[in-house]
Formats: C-alpha cells, sequence, structure tokens
C-alpha cells in the first residue's frame, strides 16, 4: 500500500505555480502549434510526465472526470497520485471525461469514444492530454487555423493516425476534441479549429 | 480590511480552476458563449465582475495590468479595478497600452494597435446577441447550435427599411471565424474593425450572465452587413480638440449651457501620448499655462 509520503510532491507554489502553468496552456491554446514551456516545478509519478502532472494539477478537480489510457493505468501510481492531489475521480468510461490522459500515444482510441460535446453545448467535450516522443523533431506538419498568422509549422513525433482521427473536427465543428500535446515540460495545443496537414503536402 | 487575508487576485483556487477550463474551450471554440460558474464578487453587477473574475483567473505577478471604461484610464470603475488587483494580487498597473501585458476593458477598444502576447479583457452585460430578438435561452442556444442567424440580418434589414442605413452603432454584432454571430460587447462599431486578425487575445467575461466568450489571436471577425449596404465605421467629423488627431474615436463633451461642445479622444492614454509627442488642438494651444482671467 502506498503511502502519502511516498507519493510525488504536488506544486510547491500551488497558486502561483497552477498560475504560471495555467497560461501556458492558455497561450497555447491560442497559439496552436506553438511550443510553451511548463516551468512550475511538480512531483511527477510515472509514467506522466513533467507537463501532463503540472497541466492536472492546474486544472482538474472534483469537477471533472479523468480518463487514463491503458499505458497511465498500469500500476495504480498515476491514479492515486491524482486522486489525492485533485480530487479529481477517474473513471472507466471515455465518453464521459473532461480531460483524457493518454500516455501511450501509439495506442490513441477512435476520438469518437471520448466525449463531443453536444451542438448546443459543444463546450462539454473531453480535452485529450497526449504525451509524445518529441515537439522539436520529427516530421513537420503544417498547422491553420485561429490564432495563426497564415500558417505554423510544427517538427513533433506524433502518432502516424492523429492526422485522421483529428479530422473528425473539421465535419463535426462546433463539437470536437481539444488536444493539448506534451513532451517532458513542451506543450502544443491543437484546439478544435486547427486543421493538420504533413508539410509541403 | 487586511487585502494578506485574501487568495491571489481574490478568487480562491476552485473559481480559477473553473474559469480556467471555460476559458480555454471558449478559445477553442471562438465566439461560442461558454457557460460559466460566476460568483458574487465584491462589486455591483455592470461594474466588470465578468472582466474582473476572467482578469483574476489569468493574472500573474509578473503581469502589467490597464484598466480602461469607455477609453478612460481615470474613471471611477477604472480606477477601482486597477486598485483591486494592486492590493490583491500586488500587480503593477500602468495607464500605457504599449506597457500593458493585460488590460480589461469597458466599452472601448484601445487606439494604440494591440500586440502578440498581450490580452484583452472585456467586460460584458450582454453576452448573447440574440436576446433582444429571442428572450428565449432555450431557443438562443438552438440558433447558434444551428448556426441559424436570420433573425439578425433582418432586425439590420429592418435599420435600412426604418432609417435608410444600418443605425446601430455600438455592440454591432460580429460572426467569429465564420461560424457564431457574437456581441463584441458595447463597444462602438468604430473599434468593430480592430477585432479581426488581432494580434492579441480577446476574452469576454459577463458576469451576472454567466458567460465568457473568446477571440484567438489572428482570428476572422465580420461585422455583419449586406452587399448594398457595407458595414462603415462612424466618428465625429472634427479632429480632437486636445491633441488634434483625426482618426481616433471622439466624445462629445458639453461645455456650456448654450450649445457649445468640444470632441476629445475617448482613449486618454492615446491622447495624452499624442500631446507628449506636441500634436496639440484648438484648445489646447498652451496647455502647460493657466489661462489668465479678469
Amino acid at each position: 500500500m502506498t503511502t502519502v509520503a511516498e507519493l510525488p510532491a504536488g506544486f510547491a507554489d500551488k497558486v502561483l505555480s497552477a498560475q504560471s502553468t495555467f497560461r501556458s496552456v492558455m497561450d497555447a491554446m491560442a497559439r496552436p502549434g506553438g511550443v510553451q514551456r511548463i516551468r512550475a516545478q511538480a512531483g511527477t509519478p510515472a509514467p506522466m510526465m513533467h507537463g501532463t502532472a503540472a497541466i492536472a494539477l492546474t486544472l482538474f478537480d472534483h469537477d471533472t472526470p479523468i480518463w487514463l489510457d491503458g499505458a497511465m493505468s498500469a500500476t495504480p501510481d498515476a491514479a492515486k497520485w491524482l486522486k489525492f492531489h485533485t480530487s479529481a475521480p477517474v473513471i472507466a468510461e471515455p465518453s464521459v471525461c473532461s480531460f483524457a490522459v493518454i500516455g501511450d500515444a501509439r495506442s490513441l482510441p477512435p476520438l469518437d469514444r471520448f466525449a463531443l460535446g453536444s451542438n448546443e453545448y459543444p463546450d462539454r467535450s473531453t480535452t485529450l492530454i497526449l504525451q509524445v516522443d518529441s515537439l522539436t523533431s520529427g516530421p513537420a506538419y503544417e498547422l491553420t487555423g485561429p490564432g495563426i498568422d497564415g500558417a505554423s509549422v510544427l517538427q513533433a513525433m506524433i502518432p502516424a493516425n492523429l492526422l485522421e482521427l483529428l479530422a473528425i473536427n473539421a465535419t463535426l465543428f462546433p463539437r470536437g476534441i481539444d488536444v493539448v500535446l506534451v513532451h517532458d515540460d513542451a506543450i502544443v495545443a491543437i484546439p478544435r479549429t486547427t486543421r493538420l496537414a504533413a508539410y509541403g503536402a | 480590511m487586511n487585502a494578506t487575508a485574501y487568495n491571489f487576485a481574490y478568487l480562491d483556487e476552485q473559481t480559477k480552476r473553473m474559469i480556467r477550463r471555460a476559458i480555454l474551450k471558449a478559445i477553442a471554440i471562438p465566439g461560442y458563449q461558454v457557460p460559466f460558474a460566476s460568483r458574487e464578487m465584491p462589486m455591483p453587477y455592470g461594474w466588470g465582475t465578468g472582466g474582473v473574475q476572467v482578469t483574476a483567473a489569468i493574472l500573474g505577478p509578473d503581469d502589467v495590468l490597464k484598466v480602461i471604461d469607455q477609453g478612460s484610464d481615470d474613471t471611477t470603475n477604472a480606477i477601482s479595478i486597477r486598485k483591486f488587483f494592486a492590493k490583491t494580487a500586488g500587480v503593477a498597473t500602468t495607464t500605457s497600452t504599449e506597457q500593458a501585458s493585460v488590460i480589461q476593458t469597458r466599452h472601448r477598444i484601445p487606439e494604440a494597435p494591440l500586440r502578440a502576447g498581450q490580452v484583452l479583457v472585456y467586460q460584458v452585460p450582454i453576452p448573447e446577441p440574440l436576446r433582444f430578438l429571442e428572450p428565449r435561452e432555450t431557443e438562443t442556444r438552438r440558433m447558434h447550435a444551428l448556426g441559424e442567424y436570420g433573425l439578425m440580418h433582418v432586425k439590420l434589414y429592418e435599420d435600412i427599411a426604418r432609417f435608410g442605413h444600418i443605425a446601430t452603432s455600438y455592440a454591432y454584432p460580429v460572426k467569429v471565424n465564420a461560424r457564431y454571430v457574437m456581441d463584441p460587447s458595447p463597444t462602438p462599431k468604430f473599434d468593430n474593425p480592430k477585432m479581426d486578425d488581432c494580434p492579441a487575445l480577446q476574452l469576454f467575461g459577463a458576469g451576472r450572465e454567466k458567460r465568457i466568450y473568446a477571440i484567438p489571436p489572428h482570428t476572422k471577425v465580420v461585422s455583419l452587413d449586406f452587399e448594398d449596404h457595407p458595414f462603415s465605421r462612424y466618428r465625429f467629423d472634427a479632429p480632437c480638440a486636445l491633441c488634434g488627431a483625426d482618426d481616433s474615436y471622439l466624445d462629445e463633451i458639453v461645455t456650456d449651457d448654450r450649445g457649445s461642445r468640444m470632441f476629445v479622444c475617448s482613449d486618454t492614454d492615446y491622447c495624452e501620448g499624442r500631446q507628449a509627442a506636441g500634436h496639440r488642438g484648438t484648445e489646447s494651444a498652451a496647455p502647460h499655462k493657466e489661462r489668465v482671467h479678469g
């Protein structure tokens, strides 16, 4: 049994760490494709990356059901840590979760398994926190949409089928899934309005 | 009352998390009004409780805050909100548009162009652009869901039928990212073109009506109009009496009871900046000298 003393710590300074992390996420969401850094320090339960843990401490609470993928729930560490630090309920049914935390991007389920919101309330949709292998190197992608002046280019190691999966955002709008890619302390957001294509394609 | 008894920026952390989640969804769905659990604030509705809650949720110790009310930095509303955050968050405040990182505004967009990295927070009284046409929330929500905005065009058409032109002069409806019709808050329609492709992030908070919405940077914002009655800005046909600006939005100031009046910039920072740069209007030939009477 894990005792509290064995759990990785939360934010040292809850208020200001959550504020700076939120501003990074807000800037990422407002400028899709741009890499933002999470500066706040926090304990990180395996297999969570630093950015994922900071976002969890900033945005999760008892109002936000959380879904963890197979990699995240392989050991109970991440769920225990989330429950202790955020009180967020960890649930088994992805279609009603506010946030889904994906540890293994290669086994990302089809996005229509998550909450897509309704046409009346498109905000009642899942935000995916997707851990990836790199946000600075790898294949190049071109992003267009609100928040982007013309087009922006992102070099990242993201799952090969993500482009295909995200295509539902174009057809379903205003319903859709918002994605935050995380690698270590770097984050990139792909809100539902952003169109992603292989660069030069 | 000791200000240190409050949490940083007044709101408790759970409230901030709730508002922050609403802001993120608002940015992801430009122009859509996200419902949020608006709190009672230590100021009355109509004084910017929505804008204050948005500002409180985003503000950090490194931010520089500017607050304007109808373009002015020195009205009661602007001063009290600026002092509120200086006291509860200890942030630096400014009246300079250029130096501010967060600008909370009531009913104006600053004249000086905004830049990337700035956040403009609007105080919104009635967020629903269709509310005066359709009072039922269930109906307006469905109209937004279906993108059914014919009623708004009928309203603008009725303006033309009655007055010969679109007489709506403030809170002029816009379409954001070719999807949602949005109320830009009661800003004069003079300011509408500044919202289009703006490099700064624009956030809107309505406290009493419990809605948050947003326009991300570089987003298409189009004022509704007709091909034969295109959107046009309006300003008084006069230069500013203090700084001589002929491109800024003007306030009309009545100076006596015999019909005399003068026009001055509504944006005080812009006007003062121009005067400091040596621009003069008809009423400020020598502003540093007291006029000698008798």
